[in-house]
């Protein structure tokens, strides 16, 4: 065992391959990028091919190869069942896929495993049941949990090697210009996607939309593309936006949109030029739209919103309250019309946002950032991938990144969710560290990180209510009880990678 | 100073949920529901978890309040249960007479009797909502030395008047007016009537406004997200603040040159200003404002 | 030793709360619960319904619970709502209940 930076005790083989968390930035070493092989396309070559089953025999895919996938339909995705379901057909094992996500309709993923024809993932996250069943252990190599800037430095740096992306296109010509805002699943930004295309040996675009030639406008280009497959259909329209559009009415999260919010407009990063990130869910939604108010009382504009762009932060680039939105994923339809309309919403690749490893990620320029959390431990360190359970069932997603980069970055959560704590002594698993956590704001309050000294000034004379970590923690486990500790086994089923490809933590099974 | 009761947070008593985060959302009183909230058949569980919530839950400094049945259905146990949970004021709902109060004072002291508390610990309060209740408040609000204050029920009230709940506010204005009266000539609080459309916040904006320039302690609330909206209306301003300041420092002067006569600029202030300066004041510490 | 006369049931399966089903039987006491916080709480929420048995001197029972995150404070109350229901009775004795209800 080898203890990394945060005490997570790393198993010595894993430690030796991956290297252990030490830091944020002590890892962010000069590289080579990764080469691919380039089969050329020549004049008068046809890249349409009638099936994926067709497909798959041109590429070549044979067993131990690794295919990629992206998720922007989320969990309205056709696509990685159907190539999957081709492949397991067609008698090939010992793949590994390496999806930008995996969701809960992705289901049937489990039935490959068990027969032999999945044996390695790598994923920002693992959804109830397949989570469920890695967690069981189905799995003999452990998946492989890497946070969105964390994929595409693996992919650029080449610790992921892609032999074939199966690529899901919202529309697509016979060449392979891709776009994700026209067609019937319109899914928007393919800035996953984009990564993929352009460091996979071979490039299979599956779409249900065939346009005529020329595509545009292109987020993927013919140049990056071998094979061209038209099906029925490639993602359910509803499906992309479930879950993450929800406006809540729950007074709970509403107050801790609140003072989210307040903590927000009560900093000094509250001018002319701010620049934010909310992500989905009830609360952060809530938040942009209290800053909204806000924005409008004090005449304030910001330069630019990032990540994952919804509805509400469209209608602030229309309502002239931010100049630009830079957009890696959408997670509802209007935000993909938005995209494909407005050219001050523009699109970007998983690299341009959050790599560690670029040349400089848009992430670096963020002034606050409002996450999410499944649990935040009294040093700070975030959860988002396992229950209190020990459950795999979250996604690592830009937490990480978004956390090291930007000025303030502020973690919404309730103290206690039904009857389990969400401020707890340790987290389940760590995948933020404490160092990159600036504020935790729940219902009874806003914890500062005491690291933190130029916001705890900043905050001295502020009306919102502030609290230690240690008192969060302290009420809620008064609420709750004490937790029984959780019984794992000897099973790494779980790497967690820290952005910067060191481990993190692990997760056993349960 | 009285305690402030700008907001009274209505919480059904059978939901384990809301009686958790009850405490969360800054209302001055939260009124546990035994009565309309819950279904006869739950009667005795919402009893039940009300107890022990207020046997568990920490409600600081936060005035709890139970809407009780009444007496002859369930009441009786609903104040046995009350008082052993430690509640500060049972609110005896649907009050015609002077009588009502008085049959539930007897029950409180039967029980604070029975387990040796001290006789009064317990407070009561109204509400009235019917014809013959406002007609009958002032003998209401003096019924029992228990009695922290009366609020109206505006639901019951406008139907048994033959009419129903306006924008503006018209129908109630007797109502207000005489419950109001009666509230101040017994010295105790007077407790306006939900606003029931949780989205309208323009509409509780108005009707905050409107009873707060009545004269109303504050006003009963449905939904958490009105606490902050109807706060806000009885926050007071600055230039308010700075006169009450102004008075303060004035009597501070007065006490050290040991005079009888406050005087500012060379201005008389009489007793009513020095009162409503205290009160401005102690409103803007409750909302969090700086006093210092 | 006392017995139930009747199968009772209380609560909800609501979030936070817990709906439990008590039914005599001649075997002694059986607890079968569902709890979405099992691993961190299963065993403290059966020890505490145990002792609420306990306390009306109850062990001829089968329990049957949905728990979905509900606190000590209101897993005890929906017990004893359901005991009281399962007894018949509706005379509740406070003065008792308030000795062992912390």
């Amino acid at each position: 065992m080898v203890v990394n930076k945060v005490g997570r005790e790393i198993p010595k083989q894993y430690a030796d391959q991956y290297g252990v968390y030490a830091g944020e930035e002590a890892n962010l070493a000069d590289y080579q990028l990764a080469t691919k092989q380039v089969h050329p396309v020549k004049p008068r070559d046809n890249k349409q091919l009638a099936s994926i089953h067709d497909a798959i025999v041109q590429t070549g895919l044979k067993d131990g190869m690794t295919i990629s996938f992206h998720h922007h339909f989320r969990e309205g995705d056709y696509v990685m069942n159907m190539v999957l379901a081709e492949i397991a057909r067609m008698g090939i094992k010992n793949i590994s896929i390496a999806p930008s996500s995996i969701a809960n309709v992705h289901a049937p993923l489990i039935d490959y495993i068990k027969q032999g024809v999945v044996t390695n993932i790598t994923s920002s996250g693992l959804r109830d049941k397949v989570g469920a069943a890695i967690s069981e252990g189905i799995l003999a190599n452990p998946v492989v949990i890497r946070s969105h800037g964390g994929r595409a430095r693996a992919i650029v740096r080449g610790d992921i090697h892609i032999d074939v992306a199966f690529l899901g296109a919202p529309s697509s010509d016979e060449y392979g210009n891709v776009n994700g805002t026209k067609g019937k699943a319109t899914c928007g930004s393919l800035g996953y996607a984009m990564v993929d295309a352009q460091y996979a040996d071979q490039v299979v675009v599956i779409t249900d939309s065939l346009v005529p030639y020329p595509n545009t406008p292109i987020s993927i280009p013919q140049t990056l593309v071998d094979y061209v497959v038209v099906v029925d259909a490639i993602g359910d329209p509803e499906g992309i936006a479930k879950g993450a559009t929800r406006f809540t009415k729950n007074p709970k999260e509403l107050l801790i949109a609140e003072y989210a919010a307040k903590m927000i407009t009560g900093s000094a990063y509250f001018k002319n030029g701010f620049s934010f990130q909310t992500g989905t869910g009830g609360a952060a939604l809530a938040v942009t739209r209290f800053l909204k108010e806000a924005m409008i009382e004090n005449n304030i504009k910001a330069s630019f919103v990032l990540g994952g762009i919804t509805n509400a932060m469209a209608d602030l680039l229309t309502d002239g309250l931010v100049e630009k939105i830079i957009d890696v994923q959408d997670f509802d339809h209007p935000s993909a019309i938005s995209l494909g309309n407005n050219p001050d919403h523009y699109e970007i690749d998983a690299n341009m946002y959050a790599s560690p490893l670029s040349k400089g990620a848009v992430i670096n320029q963020l002034d606050v950032a409002i996450l999410s959390a499944l649990e935040v431990d009294t040093d700070f360190n975030v959860n988002v991938i396992t229950g209190s359970d020990g459950v795999l069932r979250g996604a690592s997603g830009g937490h990480s990144d978004t956390s090291a980069a930007c000025k303030m970055s502020m973690v919404i959560a309730p103290v206690v969710r039904g009857r389990i704590p969400t401020i707890v002594d340790q987290v389940t698993t760590v995948v933020t560290p404490g160092s990159s956590v600036d504020v935790v704001v729940t219902e009874l309050g806003v914890a500062i990180n005491p690291q933190r000294t130029d916001l705890i000034d900043m905050f001295k004379a502020s009306r919102i209510p502030q609290v230690t970590i240690e008192e969060l923690k302290t009420k809620a486990y008064q609420i709750t009880g004490e937790p029984a500790p959780i019984q794992y086994g000897d099973q790494t089923v779980a790497l967690i990678e820290y952005r910067d490809g060191t481990l993190i933590d692990v997760v056993k099974n349960v | 100073m009285d305690r402030l009761r700008r907001t009274m947070m209505f919480v059904p008593g059978a939901n384990p949920a809301m009686l958790r985060d009850a405490i969360l959302y800054g209302a001055d009183s939260i009124m546990f529901d035994l009565e309309d909230a819950v279904s006869m058949k739950e009667k005795d569980s919402a009893r039940m978890l009300v107890y022990s919530a207020l046997k568990t839950f920490d409600y600081h400094s936060v005035e709890t309040v139970v809407r009780i049945n009444e007496l002859n259905s369930g009441g009786k146990q609903d104040i046995e249960a009350m008082i052993l949970g430690g509640i500060n004021v049972i609110r005896l709902p649907k009050t015609e007479t002077a009588e009502d109060i008085k049959a539930v004072d007897a029950t409180i002291t039967e029980v604070e009797t029975r387990y040796q508390l001290p006789i009064g610990t317990t407070k009561m309060m109204a509400a009235i909502e019917s014809a013959e209740g406002v007609l009958n408040a002032r003998e209401i609000a003096t019924a029992s030395n228990r009695m922290i204050g009366i609020a109206l029920g505006a639901e019951d009230y406008v139907t048994s008047q033959k009419t129903r709940r306006y924008p503006d506010g018209q129908e109630l204005f007797f109502a207000r007016n005489y419950i109001l009266h009666a509230a101040r000539a017994a010295g105790i609080a007077a407790i306006d009537t939900v606003y029931s459309d949780v989205d309208n916040e323009a509409g509780l904006k108005r009707e905050a406004a409107l009873i707060k320039q009545l004269g109303f302690d504050g006003k009963s609330v449905i939904n958490p997200r009105q606490i902050p909206i109807i706060n806000a209306i009885y926050a007071p301003t600055e230039s308010e603040i700075q006169n009450a300041k102004e008075v303060l420092a004035a009597i501070q002067e007065a006490e050290a040159k040991g005079s009888g006569v406050i005087a500012i600029n060379g201005k008389m202030v009489d007793k009513p200003i020095v009162e409503r300066a205290y009160r401005v004041l102690a409103m803007a510490k409750a909302a969090n404002m700086e006093v210092e | 030793m006392m017995e139930l006369k009747q199968i009772a049931t209380a609560g909800t399966m609501e979030s936070s709360d817990l709906m439990i089903t008590l039914s005599p039987n001649e075997t002694g006491l059986v607890i079968d619960l569902q709890s979405n916080v099992e691993k961190q709480f299963g065993q403290h929420i059966r020890a505490l319904i145990t002792e609420m048995l306990t306390k009306f001197d109850l062990t001829n029972v089968t329990v049957s619970a949905v728990d979905k995150g509900a606190l000590d404070c209101t897993i005890k109350a929906r017990t004893v709502v359901a005991i009281y229901r399962g007894l018949g009775k509706t005379d509740y004795d406070w003065k008792e209940i308030n000795a062992w209800i912390a």
